[in-house]
């Protein structure tokens, strides 16, 4: 299996996320630069998290306009998969793979902590390693995560089970206390319409390694990987 | 020519920055200070001479690039 991690001016999670798909894979991910323009064969895109073009004008606006995304949007239309983490999800919405938009933090600050999701659909190729309704640790870092979109999207992604995962407390009740940036209905990560593009504010790639506290994150790459595979 | 362009959000759409700056201000003793909306006020300066064109190309940067029309609204100016 071939998997290609887009590495923009800015991305800060790209290496983390190599040595999360290697640990699962068993096999390093094409890093590809943001520049070029052709995208090898690839059976799974990831675009991973950091500050590309240092959030200029708007979190993932720069990004999402890269010659490469070009061609991320083409092959994600021709169905592979393709996996947003925390700025990646914000380029996903800025590219239009995805609905809605990720707004400042309603606290209006940077959150760094470990958050509680729950799966809210595990019959996607990304939560495949989750059984449905499953509490899960996995930690956040980001200013801009508070999702936004009109009633009308919202009423389609509940309906479509494009929601993927909510912010939750330890026991999973899905309360404003736990939904730590304000989001729409404590969304967390979505799908597109087709499930084949998740997007995702939470990192799963810093939760791999009981060196890192858990390994909640780690299921999320053996799932992906298993179910594309 | 010139392109003025303000991009804002869209009226329904909470704009917890805006709010930080109304409380800053309150808390500084500036009374009467009702709503705060912060928006991006960007300048383009064009080589087009002709202003219709110049108008479309710009309509097409904002709706492209440099609004988010999810949220945003944007208003352009062209000065001479």
């Amino acid at each position: 299996m071939k998997v290609s991690v887009i590495v923009f001016p800015g991305s800060n999670c790209d290496r983390d996320i190599k040595v999360a798909l290697t640990a699962s894979l068993g096999s390093a991910p094409d890093m590809v630069w943001h520049g070029v323009t052709k995208l090898p064969e690839t059976d799974l895109i990831v675009v991973p998290g950091g500050f590309s073009y240092g959030d200029y004008l708007r979190a993932g606006a720069m990004a999402a306009h890269s010659p490469v995304m070009r061609e991320v949007v083409v092959r994600a239309n021709a169905g592979v998969p393709v996996l947003g983490i925390c700025n990646g999800f914000q380029i996903l919405t800025e590219a239009g793979l995805l609905p809605g938009v990720l707004m400042r933090n309603a606290a209006l600050k940077f959150i760094c902590k470990d958050v509680f999701l729950k799966v809210e659909n595990a019959n996607t190729i990304f939560t495949s390693g989750y059984y449905q309704g499953q509490v899960i640790r996995i930690p956040i870092a980001h200013h801009d995560g508070n999702y936004e979109t009109d009633c009308e999207t919202l009423d389609i992604l509940e309906s479509n089970g494009q929601i993927a995962f909510r912010y939750c407390d330890k026991m999973g009740e899905l309360t404003e206390d736990a939904n730590c940036n304000g989001s729409l209905a404590n969304i967390a990560g979505i799908t597109n319409h087709s499930h084949n593009v998740l997007g995702m504010m939470p990192h799963p790639e810093r939760q791999i390694d009981l060196l890192q506290g858990g390994t909640d994150g780690k299921a999320l790459f053996d799932g992906l990987l298993n179910s594309v595979v | 020519m010139k392109a003025k362009i303000h991009v804002t959000l869209k009226p329904d759409v909470l704009d917890p920055q805006g709010k930080a700056v109304q409380h800053a201000l309150g808390s500084l003793g500036f009374t009467g200070i009702g709503e705060v909306r912060q928006g991006k006020y960007i300048e383009i300066d064009l080589c087009e001479k002709d202003r219709g064109i110049a108008e479309e190309n710009v309509k097409k940067m904002c709706s492209k690039l440099l609004a988010n029309t999810v949220i945003e609204n944007y208003t352009i100016e062209i000065a001479e």
